[in-house]
């Protein structure tokens, strides 16, 4: 059992070694906000090393207990692996493995840890659509009516009417409490829904608070005269089939409103179900415009009526609009007919994912060291220019006299030419691929591709690390050097496994092999004979049939 | 004043521009000192009458078909045949000719080198850049044109000092989406032709049976683009990704890069000369070997 009064790193460090040794523990907190931090931890500590199920306790926590992070770095790193495949394994290949330490794994990846820290969760919540979320309960019996109102439920309607939200700004907690208005407010959302506007008028009368929720919303008849100021006159308002205006009157909504003419003294208590629909649906689409916890009804209130209160100045500020105006008029009501040419179709430039330079570099990897290009070379001679351009134009002369010959090549030659190339073309179909941009791997199974990447990659990022050891001058350094040897000098025989399972396919897999030899032999491809020594001296490294190749400098 | 000859057709036209009408332009190498230096069987009299057999027949598999002649030379590059601009079909080949000797005279008379060693650097950026400018002036003559590719028959080693201009001219390619096949006929395999293939999806082939190139010639390079989506055709091993260096023209394998502009160093410099920018001072503790190279490039 573990009693935690204050989340401290060791300890959680201790926690989650013992936790992945298996069995059960039961934890006690003093307060909920502890258990809910050590929730949080366990559950991303138990996501990340669950998979495997191996007990590989010893090394983690005398790898993390080195350096002192804070929760959120590890929780950070730990999310980080989740996200990343591919990092995730190179990480639990290296760190867990007992290669490299925590700190130099994380050493090449500052960039990575940086940028996420400020990052916010990608999907933000919207606004429910329901109109009628502040449904009444009524039980038949007596004659009360109850209305539950949550926090969400009020930032809502916060957001869709602004005169409730200034009476809530303007009387609470000075002329009423809160449940007082809210008990008003709810009054008023049952005296309409009873449709009785006479009633509405009369309850109106008598309370000065209550007529506030019942009358129409001078805030918002204003904000939609402005906005309807601003409407973009390119709209297309084009009549398509649902705007059936003959067949379906009012499109299809039944009208609530009595078509009785009432006074005019009525009129202000008149709601209109179009008018609530319609600006329901414009907060909806707005989104969340404030970001404030939902439990304080007051700094929601202020939040909303702050940001309003934004937008209206911007709005009188942003001379701008006009010019935006004109300048999309004349955008979308151009004639083809005088346009000029537009641009011509091009390619996007894109720079490629290095994985695809992964066996491109077979050429190189196929080639022997050291050498630059194929057997045949040129004699080198010096020639005057002048003999040069002469015997050129003998030669352009005696075509012309001579004429093309018949047959222009000798049958048998060609011959040889065609089926050469049909050999040529049809054996690196099978080896290459069909298209310039097709490579051998797209031709292995899935799973073989993957692991191939994963030793290629691996060994690149052991490489990083290897050369970024040099040159040794301490005992750290070369004890990193001989970890990081003795991992590369593992891989070999994996790779070995591949070919063998592979051997059925009959596909030439040691095309894929030199590039991963490439890179160790660069290793040796070095000019500095100090460097070279002291590769000899630790490396001793016994690849099968590239020993000749690598020391040949 | 050249009057095209070409047909005017029935409304079918776009249907007919738009599958196998291609525009080819051949960019041949006329570099003296490669022609002078080889000794392989093939005389440059034998490659020219196997080309003018080849550029007859890409003009039979198709009416509207055109081919266009640039010729690479030591000194300068030009122009040497337009299959859309002659009066008389049955000229074709004189005409060729006739131009190609104006200009193996008028290359001669630009040149400043007495005596040249070895096989010297031919002027393929330039022709590179002459392919793609005629090419641009065809996509802007009309909505119906042919589709565009450049072959490169090419000999000369790669002259490192081109470096910059041919690969701007293969991007340039790229964006155009206007294939570069290569068929070397020298001695060794050319890195900036493998790349620019590579990148736009030309074919590179080096031929074994140089007695035959007119085979090679019809089989693989007379395929217009529309019939290489189910045509099966020769693909290289590998490519030779490597760069020259900015200072020396040298091909290098591991170097310094300018974190700015990406341009590629053999030494190190204190101030970029593409960009102007200033490299701070590496950060090494111990003292570093001077002749060591270290690879600074960004990440992978």
């Amino acid at each position: 059992m573990y009693s935690l009064l204050v989340p401290s790193f060791c300890a959680i460090n201790k926690l989650s070694s013992a936790l992945f040794q298996g069995g059960n523990y039961i934890f006690e907190f003093d307060s909920f906000a502890d258990r809910d931090i050590c929730r949080e931890f366990v559950a991303a500590a138990i996501a990340f090393h669950g998979e495997t199920g191996k007990s590989t306790s010893e090394k983690p926590a005398a790898a993390l207990q080195d350096e002192q992070l804070s929760t959120a770095e590890m929780e950070h790193r730990i999310k980080l692996l989740q996200e990343d495949n591919e990092l995730q394994r190179l990480h639990k290949q290296f760190v867990i493995g007992g290669i490299l330490t925590e700190a130099e794994f994380w050493a090449t990846r500052k960039k990575l840890l940086d940028q996420n820290d400020r990052r916010k969760p990608k999907q933000r919540v919207a606004l429910k659509n329901e109109m009628w979320s502040v449904k009444p309960l009524s039980d038949g019996q007596s004659n009360r009516v109850t209305f539950n109102l949550t926090p969400e439920i009020i930032h809502q309607i916060f957001a869709e009417k602004p005169a409730v939200r200034q009476a809530y700004l303007k009387f609470v907690p000075n002329k009423m409490s809160e449940k007082e208005f809210w008990t008003k407010y709810s009054r008023a959302e049952y005296l309409h829904s009873t449709k009785n506007v006479v009633a509405a008028a009369a309850e109106a009368a008598e309370d000065e608070e209550l007529a506030v929720f019942l009358k129409q919303d001078d805030m918002l008849t204003n904000e939609a005269r402005r906005k309807i100021r601003r409407v973009d006159p390119t709209l297309d308002m084009e009549a398509d089939v649902g705007d059936d205006y003959m067949h379906l009157p009012d499109h299809g909504l039944l009208r609530e409103e009595s078509k009785d003419v009432l006074d005019s003294q009525y009129e202000p208590y008149r709601r209109y179900f179009s008018q609530d629909l319609n600006q329901h649906a414009a907060v909806v689409l707005q989104g969340r415009v404030v970001d404030v916890e939902l439990g304080d009804t007051r700094s929601v209130a202020e939040a909303l009526a702050r940001t309003k209160q934004a937008e209206l100045a911007n709005e009188v500020s942003d001379g701008n609009l006009e010019k935006d105006l004109s300048h999309r008029i004349s955008r979308v009501a151009e004639i083809e007919d005088l346009q000029g040419p537009r641009d011509l179709a091009v390619a996007p430039l894109c720079i490629k994912d290095p994985r695809d330079y992964f066996d491109s570099q077979q050429a190189n990897a196929l080639k022997p060291l050291g050498d630059a290009g194929s057997g045949v070379k040129t004699l080198k001679f010096n020639v005057s220019s002048v003999e040069a351009y002469g015997s050129l134009r003998e030669l352009i002369s005696e075509i012309r006299v001579t004429g093309l010959s018949e047959p222009i090549t000798d049958p048998e030659v060609a011959f040889k030419v065609l089926s050469g190339l049909t050999q040529n073309i049809s054996s690196t179909k099978y080896h290459l691929g069909k298209s310039p941009h097709e490579s051998i791997l797209d031709s292995l199974p899935k799973v073989t591709k993957e692991d191939l990447l994963h030793h290629w990659t691996s060994i690149q990022e052991l490489l990083k690390h290897f050369w970024s050891s040099y040159p040794i001058t301490t005992k750290y350094l070369y004890t990193k050097v001989t970890r990081l040897k003795d991992a590369m000098s593992q891989v070999y025989p994996k790779l070995q496994v591949h070919f063998v399972l592979l051997d059925n396919y009959n596909c030439f897999l040691y095309n894929g092999l030199p590039t991963c030899v490439y890179n160790f032999s660069c290793i040796f491809s070095l000019n500095s004979r100090k460097l070279r020594n002291l590769c000899s001296q630790i490396s001793g490294i016994k690849f099968p049939y590239l020993s000749n190749q690598c020391f040949r400098l | 004043m050249t009057i095209p000859t070409k047909k005017k057709m029935a409304p079918a036209a776009s249907k007919l521009y738009a599958d196998d009408v291609s525009l080819l332009m051949v960019l041949i190498d006329t570099n003296p000192f490669f022609w002078n230096s080889i000794n392989t069987s093939l005389s440059f009299s034998k490659f020219i009458s196997n080309v003018l057999a080849f550029l007859n027949s890409i003009l039979l598999l198709n009416q509207l078909n055109q081919v266009v002649v640039i010729a690479t030379g030591y000194n300068s590059c030009d122009y040497i045949f337009d299959s859309s601009a002659l009066q008389n079909h049955n000229q074709k080949g004189e005409s060729l000719l006739q131009k190609l000797e104006e200009f193996v005279d008028k290359d001669e008379s630009l040149c400043r080198d007495d005596s040249v060693d070895g096989p010297g650097f031919s002027l393929l950026s330039g022709s590179l850049s002459m392919a793609l400018c005629y090419i641009q002036k065809v996509f802007r003559s009309g909505p119906l044109h042919p589709r565009p590719r450049i072959l490169c028959l090419h000999g000369s080693p790669d002259g490192p000092g081109q470096y910059v201009a041919i690969m701007n001219a293969i991007f340039s390619a790229q964006r155009s989406m206007v294939p570069i096949d290569s068929c070397i006929i020298g001695a060794q395999h050319s890195a900036f032709l493998q790349q620019a293939s590579y990148i736009t999806s030309g074919i590179y082939l080096k031929p074994q049976l140089l007695d035959g190139l007119f085979q090679y010639l019809t089989t693989v390079f007379a395929t217009d683009l529309h019939s290489r989506s189910f045509l099966q055709l020769p693909k290289p091993v590998g490519v030779d990704f490597r760069a020259a260096c900015f200072c020396h023209k040298n091909t290098i394998d591991m170097g310094y890069i300018c974190s700015v502009c990406l341009s590629i160093f053999c030494k190190h410099h204190k101030k970029c000369s593409t960009c102007g920018s200033v490299f701070g001072q590496a950060q090494t503790q111990d003292s570093s070997t001077p002749d060591r190279k270290r690879k600074t490039s960004v990440d992978n």
